[in-house]
């Protein structure tokens, strides 16, 4: 091949990495960024949540020999669950507290995790065997690239578009997209704000579940999980803009995209152009890309 | 004359809504001008302007004859500009003389020295007082703000302002929320300002503004409807016209 | 609870403050073998001071405060290891140097932003540190951490030995000199203007406080402090390891500080001496359950006294002083 050539196809291969672990922060983090818009609580143990779906990924197929599909499921629905019950009964109380209160309180929530998962699963990284048919890879436009991305990358686009439907579409949609513009005038038009926040937590959860089972190939469920990977979290929030879906999108895709180029062209750089970025991007833009001043 | 403060063609959109719209106006030295206008023509939006809060989409503000449309906020407020705020805001938890001491050190530069203990600080303390003397609050200087009755906190509202020692002050509201038997004072402190301050005032109270100001400016959706004496507003047609339903307090 | 501003505070030393002063001495008698964790705690105590300065007087929340711990824990390991300038003070003005530096150019990025986008920045300025001390590991050591610091002896005289009498006076003088500078800035019109713009910073662009740029002042000096805490832990240590940067020490000092409680200079002492004294005695007997210990601690803590140890204290006394009114009616 020409060196064009082999540089195109380096770009390809990299850019496709990139969408993939893009898509994969993209589903995690996008729960964070509604819930952060709606609620207007800062969420540092959103990570916990995902980690916790990676971690039920993983017993159900190593341990309880649930099949992929189902074990994924299982990860989203136990995520949700937790992330419920964690409404209800503690975030629900701090709504009005403060900032200092809320970072204290998922500080907290984070050391509790993460020693419950060092406890129960030790300090090594879990370890998940796809299914075979997800090994390898596919021919796509007279180059292979592995299967398992690819398949991400379609979930990914698939799970942005049921969300933005359901955001867009729905009532429940109409009530968030409401709350995050202005939770007092949605109060006083009669919104449950209780149970919005508690569904909507719920399913932010749950999607960081999804994210964390998904993504358990290329960010492995480890009991550091949330401390390790909380700062792209944010990133890709702040610079997407809180409450905004094509925000988290947009932003997801530039920081997979950026950070695998970087780990492949200039391993030595690794994640300071990220960062540098970021930075960049938000001094040109302090609500993030998509973000929008809430009343 | 120069003008104290003007502005020429000052405008402000936010998308489709235009809260300012080509404005010119004039405060002249000394002047003692209301701003009147029903809720929702822009009057708090214009003294955001004036001070920086806000940044126009067009036009200009000058303020002694220099412009000063790109100037942060706190420099105007070193140029001479002072404000009070329509709802109090005022330290709560702190004492009246905290209050007003913030303001006088920001003044007299000195808010950034690290060593000397604020409280030793005798002659700014003193000034303070003095002040709080002119105003008929000496006796709360010690008390916290939240501790007072809202007619007095608005009057420290404007103390603050005053211990700027402005040459241009903007009062959004000064009575607004006050109980009756209290605005008296208000007014009469009003009535006391030192003579070269150019003030402007908004207000609802009518009475009020008919007893204190010398020149009245009409807003109405963002635009100057009209500006004239006191006798000249209160005959015109068009100013009756937008008032109609309102109560005027007389 | 009503507190009197700057303006019309007493100035004057109330005898409680001499209180932590008499028992590190008393400690210094009476438990020597606990020397060094006791200069531990003291270190810890000026960087929770540190970050008391911008958390607690000027309400800027940051998760990234370890960045110039460590900032100024490598520059003066880096400066006795690698060059003969081994004096203990040049080191502790270098590591304070570096902190204030690198405080002052990112705080003029982090300081333009707000919530998230704040806590954001002040995290990924503290991993792209740790990143950085990762990558150079010619000069920090990487992951085996930074060794073979020589401490000359201090002022000429006093030798650091083993048994760590002079690091734990070392570090008691630096702290002592720490507080008394902040203590100082906290009670003149500086603090006065700093608890402002916590508390209302539109009113105090409306008095004509330039608002971001008294922020940056603020936080630069704090980074100096917490450079000058990180440098002393080189000394005394003569061991600079990678878990000085990062999340972990950033949200351990701030675990500390809010446990102590914000904004009164005494929580920083409080937390930070009974978190450590705590974990020296239980981490090591259970080192799994520490952390869960503590994240259900500061759970509770969150629930029912976010204001901390200080904050009990409180309405402890207020209660017990109406019961007195009420009694002597």
């Amino acid at each position: 091949m020409t060196p064009a050539g082999v540089l195109l196809s380096q770009i390809a291969g990299v850019a496709f990495l990139g969408v993939a672990y893009g898509m994969v922060l993209y589903v995690i983090s996008v729960g964070l960024s509604i819930t952060m818009g709606l609620m207007g609580f800062v969420n540092l143990a959103h990570g916990v949540f995902a980690m916790t779906g990676g971690f039920i990924l993983s017993v159900a197929m190593a341990r309880l020999g649930i099949g992929f599909p189902l074990a994924v499921l299982a990860a989203f629905l136990g995520a949700a669950a937790l992330g419920a019950a964690a409404e209800r009964l503690l975030y629900a109380r701090l709504y009005g507290a403060g900032e200092r209160a809320q970072v204290l309180f998922t500080i907290a929530l984070i050391f509790i995790a993460a020693s419950i998962a060092r406890l129960s699963f030790g300090t090594q990284a879990a370890q998940i065997r796809l299914p075979g048919v997800l090994h390898g890879q596919i021919a796509l436009f007279g180059r292979a690239f592995p299967t398992y991305r690819a398949l991400l990358i379609l979930l990914g686009c698939g799970i942005a578009g049921v969300l933005w439907f359901g955001i867009e579409r729905t009532r429940w949609g109409a009530m968030v997209r409401a709350s995050v513009d202005n939770r007092g005038m949605a109060q006083s038009v009669g919104i449950d704000t209780g149970r919005l926040f508690t569904l909507t937590f719920a399913l932010g959860s749950g999607m960081a579940g999804l994210g964390g089972a998904l993504g358990a190939d290329i960010l492995p469920p480890q009991w550091n999980y949330p401390q390790e990977h909380l700062v792209y979290f944010l990133i890709v929030v702040a610079v997407g803009g809180l409450g905004s879906l094509r925000g988290a999108f947009a932003a997801a895709l530039l920081i997979g995209i950026a950070d695998t180029a970087c780990r492949y062209w200039a391993p030595a750089l690794g994640a300071f152009v990220v960062y540098g970025a970021t930075i960049a991007l938000l001094l040109w833009r302090p609500l993030g890309l998509f973000g929008a001043a809430r009343a | 004359m120069t003008p104290a403060l003007e502005t020429r063609g000052l405008t402000r959109r936010f998308g489709a809504l235009t809260v300012a719209d080509a404005i010119d106006f004039r405060l002249e030295p000394g002047a003692r001008h209301a701003l009147i206008g029903p809720n929702g023509a822009g009057k708090t939006s214009f003294v955001n302007l004036l001070t920086g809060m806000l940044a126009p989409s067009a036009g200009q503000i000058l303020m002694d004859g220099a412009e000063i449309t790109a100037l942060p906020a706190a420099a105007r407020v070193r140029r001479g500009l002072a404000r009070t705020f329509q709802i109090t805001t005022l330290f709560r938890s702190l004492p009246v003389l905290d209050n007003l001491a913030l303001a006088v050190a920001e003044r007299q530069g000195i808010a950034t020295r690290p060593w000397r203990p604020a409280a030793r600080y005798a002659a700014l303390r003193e000034e303070c007082l003095a002040l709080l003397d002119r105003l008929g609050l000496a006796a709360q200087a010690g008390t916290q703000v939240g501790a007072l009755a809202y007619g007095q906190q608005r009057l420290v509202e404007i103390a603050v302002a005053l211990a700027l020692r402005p040459k241009v002050l903007l009062l959004d509201e000064p009575a607004a929320g006050v109980p009756a038997a209290d605005s008296g004072r208000i007014l009469e402190v009003l009535g006391e300002l030192p003579a070269e301050i150019a003030i402007l005032i908004i207000e609802h109270d009518m009475d009020l503004v008919f007893r204190f100001a010398r020149r009245i400016t009409v807003l109405v959706q963002g635009r100057v409807l009209t500006e004239g004496t006191p006798a000249e507003i209160a005959a015109d047609r068009a100013v009756r016209q937008v008032y109609l339903g309102e109560s005027l307090h007389g | 609870m009503s507190r009197a501003g700057a303006y019309s505070a007493d100035p004057r030393l109330r005898w409680p403050e001499m209180l932590p002063w008499a028992v590190a001495l008393a400690a210094f008698f009476l438990v020597p073998d606990y020397l060094a964790l006791g200069a531990h705690i003291l270190i810890y105590i000026l960087f929770a001071l540190s970050l008391d300065l911008i958390v607690g007087y000027g309400g800027i929340m940051t998760l990234g405060h370890a960045a110039f711990f460590g900032l100024g824990a490598y520059t003066a390991g880096i400066l006795a290891s690698r060059t003969a300038l081994t004096d203990p003070l040049i080191g502790l003005a270098a590591g304070g140097l570096a902190g204030g530096l690198f405080g002052f150019a990112s705080g003029a990025v982090v300081l333009r932003t707000r919530g998230i986008a704040l806590l954001m920045l002040t995290l990924a300025v503290s991993a792209i540190l740790l990143a950085a001390a990762n990558q150079a590991n010619g000069l920090t050591g990487g992951a085996d951490g930074l060794s073979g610091i020589a401490v000359a002896p201090l002022l000429g005289r006093f030798a650091f030995g083993l048994v760590g009498r002079t690091a734990y006076l070392y570090s008691l003088a630096v702290l002592f000199l720490g507080w008394v500078v902040l203590r100082r800035l906290v009670g003149a019109p500086f603090g006065a203007m700093l608890t402002g713009i916590r508390d209302n910073p539109a009113r105090m662009e409306a008095i004509g406080a330039p608002v971001y740029r008294r922020k940056l002042l603020a936080y630069a000096i704090s980074a100096a402090l917490a450079g000058v805490a990180g440098a002393l832990l080189a000394q005394v240590n003569q061991f600079v390891g990678l878990d000085v940067l990062g999340f972990a020490p950033s949200g351990e000092i701030l675990v500390m500080l809010i446990l102590g409680g914000v904004g009164r200079l005494t929580g920083a002492f409080l937390g930070p001496t009974l978190f450590l004294v705590a974990q020296d005695q239980l981490a090591k007997a259970w080192p799994e359950y520490w952390y869960l210990g503590v994240g259900l601690l500061l759970l509770t803590v969150v629930l029912f006294a976010p204001d901390g140890l200080l904050g009990l204290f409180d309405t402890l006394s207020a209660a017990l002083a109406r019961r007195g009114a009420g009694r002597d009616r």
